[in-house]
């Protein structure tokens, strides 16, 4: 009974819409006009890109080593905490007190972060003391000039 | 008349616990289990304390002087307060919150209460387990909950909370008794200092004993609003959501609308007849703020739904009407997004210390009735031509005397260059390297 009503309520997940409107129409009477729907449609980032605001931190990329996974030097990251880290998951993970970003890889009951240096190199296992989960990367934003 | 009351209620308390230091640890998570504290604004007195450091004897509002040995033997790490970053991680905690549960109060900067009645107990002892995890996994504070079934109690209730291992405590009917006789009167919420004296003078000591005083007798002898508290330990509520007595550490004015707003000149103008009561209120209880937090939402139903907050840290503490207004103003005119029908708004003055004596001859009190006149005059004038239209030539621009602020975080999330960094370092040479599955 109390599980029905949570998992209606996770799906409450208020968007906080920066955009603003382009045009809106000031007639409340006669025919819809065609645009009704579209009209709302400035193109919000956030929207696109942010599933659980209260749960959403960006971080900037320091270093090379997830280049494989195309993550490079200087990268904004998007973190959602609202995720489950699985196998497979680009996370950020605390590692001797700092913030890292590796793959989780469970393999055999075993948690392991690797790094992916290049794109076609052997993954790399990271020193494999013990690591909390921070958050999930979502999407890399990559500036190309 | 009716044998059993007509809809029991159930009210819980959500608090951020050690707020200020959990928010810096969320950032710095080697500090985590470490002992951290946060300093005033200017760097005065500790506002905030991890578990660690209360294990080390640092006491709230001691001045940094006095523990600037203890902080050097333990390694204590230091922070000046950032209320931006507080701000920012208080408004997703209240976000989580009004997502989760049925209606929210926000009390201050970190607490809510929240109206659970409809529940069972036991739903809303699991609903408390569930906010708990969740708020600590999204946004990586930890929070106490106390659940009661008046909003007095569950402030009790958090207590308990607080000190138990699975942070949420459900008081009911029968235990409420026995932990009552545990708490002195000047703990109960909303006695003041003044009233617990004259309580303790009468013989009353413990909240238990207030809760056993005669209502008619407390409402003769003090007044109405006192009264309600003995109902209100007694169990039955007579404090819905939004109606509160004030805090010691903020001072917290909202309201919600009674139509939707749309504008931004009425919502600011909501905003403004906020500060302006929270102004009196800080004026009132002698007191400056150093910080202010203005929030603004569409309440969770709308769509399209808005909810967003706005921290900012003022050059000076202050308790001044206008130059409050001002900052509460300009931070609505960051917030506002026009095609919202807004619900609710609140100011919350932050950061609060003793006013060391009235900056301007003005506030004092001996000519409260022509300052205020003045006041209410110089407040419409910038409503309608914009803030910081007329100000006192005092306020001047800051120069040299802002803030100290020495150690000061990095505002993580509320700003592009002071991000979080994290490392993408490749891990020693002498690690095997694994074969591509």
């Amino acid at each position: 009974m109390l599980n029905a009503v949570w998992v209606s309520w996770v799906g409450v997940s208020p968007s906080v819409a920066l955009g603003q409107p382009l045009l809106r129409s000031g007639v409340a009477a006669g025919f819809p006009s065609p645009a009704e729907g579209y009209q709302w449609g400035s193109l919000d980032l956030n929207q696109h890109l942010i599933q659980h605001p209260a749960a959403s931190f960006w971080v900037r990329v320091q270093g090379d080593s997830m280049v494989g996974a195309g993550i490079h030097d200087g990268d904004l990251l998007l973190v959602d905490r609202a995720l489950p880290a699985e196998h497979g998951s680009v996370i950020i993970a605390v590692v001797d007190g700092g913030l890292t970003v590796k793959r989780l890889w469970k393999r055999l009951g075993k948690m392991q972060l690797v790094s992916e240096p290049t794109t076609h190199s052997p993954w790399e296992v990271s020193s494999d003391a013990t690591f909390e989960v921070w958050g999930v990367v979502t999407h890399a934003i990559h500036a190309v000039r | 008349m009716y044998g059993f009351p007509l809809e029991s209620r159930i009210f819980a308390l959500c608090d951020c616990n050690s707020f200020y230091a959990s928010c810096e640890q969320v950032f710095a998570p080697g500090l985590s289990g470490q002992p951290v504290v946060v300093l005033s604004n200017n760097d005065g007195c500790v506002v905030a304390r991890s578990t660690a450091a209360k294990g080390l004897g640092i006491g709230m509002g001691v001045p940094y002087f006095q523990i600037r040995d203890l902080v050097q033997e333990h390694q204590v790490k230091v922070f000046s307060s950032n209320y931006e970053l507080y701000g920012d991680m208080s408004q997703r905690v209240m976000e989580i919150l009004s997502q989760f549960a049925p209606a929210v109060e926000t009390y201050s900067i970190d607490e809510a209460f929240l109206d659970f009645s409809g529940w069972r107990w036991e739903q809303s002892e699991a609903l408390g387990h569930q906010l708990r995890q969740i708020v600590k996994q999204w946004t990586g504070i930890p929070v106490s909950i106390g659940i009661a079934p008046t909003k007095t109690l569950a402030k009790v209730a958090n207590r308990v909370a607080k000190g138990s291992t699975g942070g949420v405590y459900a008081l009911k009917e029968e235990a409420i008794a026995q932990l009552l006789a545990t708490l002195s009167v000047d703990e109960v919420w909303g006695i003041g200092r003044h009233h617990a004296k004259s309580l303790q003078a009468q013989g009353v000591t413990t909240a238990l004993e207030l809760q056993q005083v005669q209502p008619q007798w407390v409402r003769q002898k003090y007044n109405v609003v006192m009264e309600r508290l003995v109902w209100e330990l007694r169990g039955v509520s007579c404090l819905p959501l939004e109606l509160s007595p004030g805090s010691r550490h903020s001072i917290t004015v909202s309201r919600s609308f009674g139509r939707p707003v749309t504008t931004c000149a009425e919502l600011g103008a909501a905003i403004a007849t906020y500060t302006s009561r929270a102004a009196e209120k800080l004026r009132q209880q002698q007191l400056s703020a150093g910080a202010m937090q203005v929030f603004v939402s569409t309440g969770r139903f709308a769509t399209p739904c808005y909810r967003q907050s706005q921290t900012v840290t003022l050059p000076s503490a202050t308790n001044h009407t206008a130059t409050l207004i001002q900052q509460s103003l300009a931070a609505t005119q960051r917030l506002y997004r026009p095609g919202y029908a807004f619900k609710k708004a609140g100011v919350i003055l932050l950061d609060l210390v003793a006013a060391a004596k009235p900056q301007l001859s003005l506030l004092h009190p001996e000519t409260g009735g022509r300052s205020e006149a003045l006041m209410s005059v110089m407040d419409a004038i910038n409503r309608r031509y914009g803030a910081g239209t007329l100000q006192y030539a005092v306020c001047g621009k800051p120069s040299g005397w802002q803030t100290k602020s020495e150690q000061r975080s990095p505002c993580y999330t509320t700003q592009w260059s002071q991000l979080p960094v994290v490392l993408a370092e490749s891990p020693p040479q002498s690690k095997r390297p694994y074969a591509q599955p």
